[in-house]
C-alpha cells in the first residue's frame, strides 16, 4: 500500500504566511480562553478531596447530597461520572478541619445514608502539596525546553532550535486553550501528557531539520525554499503514518483507559494532531524567516563529501 | 552487506533472552499467602520462627505449598484463601501479639526465576489497592519543643548554681531570662554558655530589666529536625508493624515530609488512627514490699494492691508497680546502646533533660536498692521494658539501664526508648486510597489500551509495509518485552499512568520503524538496489533516530527530576520506553531483515509495499 504519491514538491513555504498565520489565531484564542476561563484544575493541584463511590444500583444522587449536606459541607459537588451507580464527590479544602478527618466524615455519613456505598478511591491533598506542584510543574516546562533548545542548538543551529521551541510551545498552550475552553479537569497525568507531548513533537521538528540538512548538502543549486519544500515532501508519509500510529495507541487508551487516563489521552490526541502542523508548518516557516541558509548549517568543510551525491537527488 | 557479524546476532539472541526470563514472572499468577514478621524490634526472624510456624501449620493441619524465611520474616503459601484465613487465625492465636500475621499475595514464580533475580513488576497502590499517606512533620513544633526543654535546663541550673533571676520563658524558639543586675547575668551567661554551647547568648538591657536571649544555632536546629524526623520514622515503623501489613513503605521525602504507603490496607479510619497516635514512656518505682509470691498471685486474679498497678514484664512475670509516675518519656533526650566499663556487659545509655536529671537524681538518691520499672504504654496497652535496680545515686541525667542480654538487645532497647513517641506532630497532607477492586480494573485498562493498540498498530504496519512492517511489528514485540524485562529487573513501581506510557512508548516506538521503512521504500524509488537500499535506509534513518529520541530523552528526564507520585511513575517508563526502542527499533529490526534478505544471492524486489517511481 502506497498513500503518498507526490510527484513534485510541494510549495509549502508559499502557504507559510497562511499557516503561521492560522497557528496565530489559534493560539491567541487558546490565550484567550486560559485567561479569561482560566484551568479548571484537580485536587493535585488546588487541594481538596475527590472521592470515587460505588453502589450495587444506581446511585441516588439527591440522597448524596443531601447526606453530604447533612454533615455541613454545602459547598460539595456531586456528580454521576462513567456509569450511573459510580458517583464522584469534591470537598475544597476546610479550615477547621484536617483532610484525614473530613474523608472519614463523609465515608461514614455515605455509609449511613446507604450501607451498600462502597468508597472506591479517595484523593485528599492539602494546600502545601499543590502550590509545590505548581512550582515544579513550571520547573519542569522550562528545563525541558531549556533542555531541548540547548541540545538542537548544538546538533543543528540556534535558528533551529528557536524555531522548534516556539512551534512546540505553541502546541502546549494550544492544549491548555482546549482545556481551558472545554474546562476539561487539569490533574497531574494531563501535566505528564503536555509535557511529553512536548517531547513528542520537537521530535517531528527534529525529523523535517535533519531532512532539511541533508537537502542542504545534496541539493547544492537549490535555494532556500526548495529545499525546505522538498525535506517536508519527502518526510510527509513519513510524518503521516507515524502519527497516525501513535494516535492509534492514544486513542486505544480513550476507547479501553477509563476515566483516569481520559484526559490524559485527549491531550495526548490534541497535542498530537497540532504537533504535526506545528512542527512541521510553523517551525519551518519561521526557521526560514530566521535566516536559515546552507552556510549557518554546514559550513564550507562539508563541500567535497558530498558532491557526488548531489547529482543523482536533485529532483 | 546486510549481514551482521556473528557476534551480533548472538548480542540480540542474548538480550532477548535474558528479557524473556524477567517478563516470564509476570505471567504466574499469585497465590494466598500469609507473612509472619516480629512485631518488636527486639524479637528477630530466625529459623527458630520457621519451625515454630511449621509447627503450628501442621499441628492444625492445614496445608500450605511452600514455606520460607527471608529478611522480613517468615512466608508460607496456600492453595487457597480459605486456607490462607484459617491458618491466618491459628498462627495469631499460637504467636501472640509479638508476631504480626498479614495476608499477603505471593508471586508464583518458580525457585529457578527467583535465584537469578527474576521478579513480577512492582505495582503500585493504584494498580493493587491500598492507602498512600504524605505526612508533614511540624518542624516548628520540634524546635519549640527543644526550646522548652531548655527553660527547664536553665531553671534548673540557675538554681543550683544560686543565681537570682525573676523571670524565665519562652518567646518562640529563644528562651528569654530576666535578671535584675548585669552583674547575675554576666554569671548567668558565663556558667550557661560553658554548659549549652550549641546555644547562642545575647544579653542587652531594657530600663531596670537585664534580658539574656538564648537562640539556637543553626547547626543545632538543623541536628534537632533531622532528629525529630528520624524518630517520627522508626515510631511510624513500629506503629505499622501491628497493622499487620504485609508490605508496608515508610520513607523520608524531603526534610520535612513521611511517605507511608499501605498495600492492601482498606480500613483507612483505622490506619489513621495509628498512624496519628501518640505512644508513651513513663518511669516508675517497682512496689518492692508486694513482690512476694502470694500477693502477685493474689493481683493477677484481681486483687490488687492500692495505688498499685500490675503488669507483665518482657519474660511474662508478673509485677506491681506504683501508680506515681516518675518521669515521662519526653524527658528523654536521647538513648544509645553501650557497654558498662567495669562489667563488660551491654547497657542501654539514656540521656535526661535537666528536669529530668533532676528529679531523676532525687528518686534515685532516696531509692538505692529498688527496682526502677520502665514502661511503655501503647494503645491503652502496657509493659514493663525493663526493671533494673537502683545501685546508686544518679546525676548529671546520664542514666545506665543494666539487665541486657546482649548488644542487640541493648540496641532494640535504646531504639524504642527513643521511638516510643513522637518527637514532633505530624499532619497527613496528602491521602491516596485505591480499593483492591479498582485496582484490579485500572491494571486490566491499562492492559487492555496496550494490547488493543499494538494489535491495531501491527494490522496497519503489516498492511502499509508487507513483510517489513511484520518486522517492525516483531522490533515492537521485543520493545515491549524489554520494556517490561526491564521494568521487573528495577523492580521500579508500576502505577497506572506507568501503564500509559507503555502504551505510548509503543505508539511512539514505531516512529523509528516508519523512518526506516520509508528511507528504504525512497532508496527503492531512486533506482537503488534492494539490497543497497536496505543498507542505506537504515544508515540514513540511524541519524535522525538518535536525534528524535533524544529529544524526547531530555523531556522524559525533566519529568522525573520534577515529578511527584503518578508523574514519576509515568516518566520512569516513559525514560525507559525510549532506551528499549533504540535497541529494538534499530538493531533488532536490522538482525530481522539481514536474516530473511542478507543471505539471498538475488534479491529482486523487497516486500514493502506498492512503489511508485517518480
Amino acid at each position: 500500500m502506497e498513500l503518498f504519491r507526490i510527484k513534485k514538491d510541494i510549495p509549502f513555504m508559499s502557504y507559510g504566511r497562511l499557516t503561521t498565520t492560522i497557528s496565530l489565531i489559534t493560539f491567541i484564542l487558546a490565550v484567550f480562553f486560559l485567561a479569561t476561563k482560566g484551568l479548571n484544575y484537580g485536587v493535585d493541584f488546588t487541594g481538596g478531596t475527590v472521592m470515587e463511590v460505588h453502589y450495587p444500583q444506581a446511585a441516588n444522587i439527591d440522597g448524596i447530597r443531601k447526606a453530604v449536606d447533612g454533615i455541613g459541607l454545602k459547598d460539595a459537588t456531586v456528580q454521576n461520572f462513567g456509569t450511573s451507580s459510580d458517583v464522584l464527590i469534591r470537598l475544597p479544602l476546610k479550615k477547621d478541619m484536617s483532610i484525614a478527618q473530613l474523608s472519614e466524615i463523609v465515608a461514614k455519613a455515605l455509609q449511613t445514608a446507604d450501607p451498600q456505598a462502597e468508597v472506591r478511591r479517595v484523593e485528599s491533598v492539602g494546600s502545601q502539596v499543590g502550590d509545590e506542584l505548581y512550582s515544579n510543574g513550571g520547573l519542569a516546562l522550562l528545563l525541558v525546553c531549556a533542555g531541548i533548545m540547548i541540545y538542537l542548538a548544538i546538533r543543528f543551529e540556534w535558528r533551529f532550535a528557536v524555531a522548534a521551541i516556539i512551534a512546540n510551545m505553541h502546541d502546549v498552550v494550544i492544549i491548555l486553550g482546549f482545556f481551558a475552553f472545554f474546562q476539561w479537569e487539569f490533574n497531574l497525568t494531563v501535566l505528564a501528557a503536555v509535557l511529553a507531548v512536548l517531547g513528542y513533537s520537537v521530535n517531528e521538528s527534529v525529523v523535517v531539520f535533519d531532512r532539511v540538512r541533508e537537502n542542504f548538502r545534496k541539493m547544492r543549486k537549490a535555494n532556500v525554499v526548495q529545499v525546505i519544500d522538498n525535506a517536508i515532501t519527502r518526510t510527509m508519509s513519513r510524518t503521516v503514518i507515524t502519527h497516525a500510529m501513535t494516535q492509534t495507541m492514544v486513542g486505544s487508551m480513550l476507547l479501553f483507559g477509563g476515566q483516569v487516563l481520559h484526559n490524559f489521552a485527549l491531550a495526548l490526541t490534541i497535542g498530537i494532531l497540532f504537533g504535526i502542523y506545528s512542527s512541521v508548518l510553523v517551525a519551518c516557516p519561521i526557521a526560514m524567516w530566521l535566516g536559515v541558509n546552507r552556510a549557518n548549517l554546514i559550513g564550507d568543510s562539508d563541500k567535497k563529501g558530498s558532491d557526488k551525491e548531489a547529482i543523482e537527488a536533485t529532483p | 552487506m546486510n549481514r551482521y557479524p556473528t557476534w551480533k546476532y548472538i548480542l540480540v539472541a542474548v538480550v532477548i533472552l535474558i528479557g524473556l526470563l524477567f517478563t516470564i514472572p509476570n505471567f504466574y499468577g499469585e497465590s494466598p499467602a500469609v507473612q509472619v514478621s516480629p512485631a518488636k524490634s527486639t524479637l528477630k526472624a530466625n529459623p527458630e520462627l520457621l519451625s515454630k510456624v511449621e509447627d503450628t501449620l501442621k499441628l492444625a493441619n492445614i496445608n500450605f505449598n511452600g514455606i520460607f524465611l527471608d529478611a522480613s520474616g517468615v512466608k508460607v503459601r496456600f492453595g487457597s484463601p480459605e486456607e490462607q484465613l484459617k491458618a491466618k487465625d491459628k498462627l495469631i492465636a499460637s504467636l501472640g501479639k509479638d508476631y504480626t500475621v498479614a495476608l499477603n499475595l505471593l508471586s508464583q514464580t518458580p525457585n529457578w526465576l527467583l535465584g537469578i533475580g527474576a521478579k513480577p513488576m512492582y505495582l503500585g497502590l493504584d494498580l493493587r489497592g491500598g492507602v498512600h499517606f504524605l505526612l508533614q512533620v511540624d518542624m516548628k513544633a520540634a524546635l519549640d519543643k527543644a526550646a522548652e526543654s531548655s527553660v527547664g535546663d536553665f531553671r534548673t541550673t540557675l538554681r543550683r548554681e544560686k543565681i537570682n533571676y525573676f523571670g524565665i520563658g519562652r518567646d518562640g524558639q529563644k528562651v528569654e531570662v530576666k535578671f535584675e543586675s548585669a552583674d547575675e547575668l554576666e554569671k548567668a551567661r558565663k556558667l550557661l554558655s560553658k554548659d549549652y554551647a550549641d546555644l547562642t547568648f545575647n544579653s542587652s538591657a531594657s530600663g531596670k530589666e537585664q534580658l539574656l536571649t538564648a537562640s539556637i544555632g543553626d547547626a543545632t536546629k538543623k541536628k534537632i529536625q533531622e532528629f525529630a524526623l528520624k524518630q517520627n520514622l522508626q515510631t511510624l515503623h513500629n506503629r505499622i508493624n501491628e497493622l499487620g501489613v504485609a508490605e508496608p513503605i515508610v520513607q523520608q521525602q524531603g526534610f520535612d515530609r513521611i511517605v507511608v504507603e499501605l498495600p492492601g490496607v482498606l480500613d483507612t479510619a483505622k490506619a489513621k488512627e495509628i498512624l496519628g497516635r501518640t505512644a508513651t514512656l513513663e518511669i516508675r518505682m517497682v512496689d518492692e514490699e508486694k513482690k512476694d509470691f502470694a500477693t502477685l498471685e493474689a493481683a493477677a486474679k484481681g486483687q490488687v494492691p492500692f495505688g498499685d498497678e500490675l503488669y507483665k514484664n518482657r519474660d511474662g512475670q508478673p509485677i506491681l508497680v506504683k501508680k506515681n509516675v516518675v518521669l515521662t518519656g519526653d524527658r528523654i533526650t536521647d538513648a544509645g546502646p553501650g557497654v558498662n566499663q567495669q562489667t563488660g556487659r551491654s547497657v542501654v545509655n539514656v540521656t535526661l533533660d535537666g528536669r529530668g536529671a533532676g528529679i531523676f537524681k532525687n528518686v534515685t538518691r532516696d531509692n538505692v536498692g529498688k527496682r526502677m520499672a520502665i514502661l511503655l504504654i501503647e494503645k491503652g496497652n502496657t509493659e514493663v521494658i525493663t526493671a533494673p535496680v537502683i545501685n546508686e545515686e544518679i546525676g548529671g541525667g546520664h542514666v545506665q539501664i543494666s539487665g541486657m542480654d546482649n548488644a542487640q538487645e541493648a540496641t532494640d532497647i535504646a531504639l524504642l526508648l527513643r521511638a516510643g513517641a513522637l518527637a514532633a506532630p505530624m499532619e497527613i497532607i496528602e491521602e491516596r486510597t485505591v480499593g483492591p477492586s479498582m485496582g484490579e480494573e485500572n491494571i486490566k485498562r491499562g492492559e487492555h489500551s496496550t494490547l488493543w493498540g499494538f494489535a491495531a498498530i501491527a494490522t496497519m504496519m503489516i498492511i502499509y509495509y508487507m513483510v517489513f512492517g511484520g518486522v517492525s511489528v516483531l522490533a515492537l514485540g521485543v520493545n515491549l518485552l524489554l520494556l517490561v524485562a526491564l521494568l521487573s529487573m528495577l523492580q521500579a513501581t508500576l502505577t497506572l499512568p506507568g501503564l500509559a506510557a507503555v502504551a505510548l512508548a509503543l505508539g511512539m516506538a514505531i516512529d523509528s520503524n516508519v523512518l526506516i521503512n520509508e528511507r528504504i521504500r525512497e532508496e527503492l524509488r531512486n533506482g537503488n538496489t534492494p539490497q543497497a537500499s536496505i543498507s542505506a535506509g537504515y544508515e540514513r534513518a540511524f541519524g535522525t533516530i538518535i536525534d528524535s529520541n533524544v529529544t524526547t530523552l531530555i523531556a522524559g528526564t525533566a519529568l522525573f527530576m520534577f515529578g511527584t507520585g503518578p508523574i514519576k511513575g509515568f516518566a520512569v517508563v516513559h525514560v525507559l520506553g525510549i532506551l528499549t526502542s533504540m535497541f529494538s527499533a534499530v538493531l533488532v529490526s536490522r538482525a530481522i531483515v539481514n536474516i530473511i534478505y542478507g543471505y539471498r544471492r538475488k534479491v529482486s524486489k523487497l516486500s514493502i509495499g506498492q512503489i511508485y517511481k517518480a
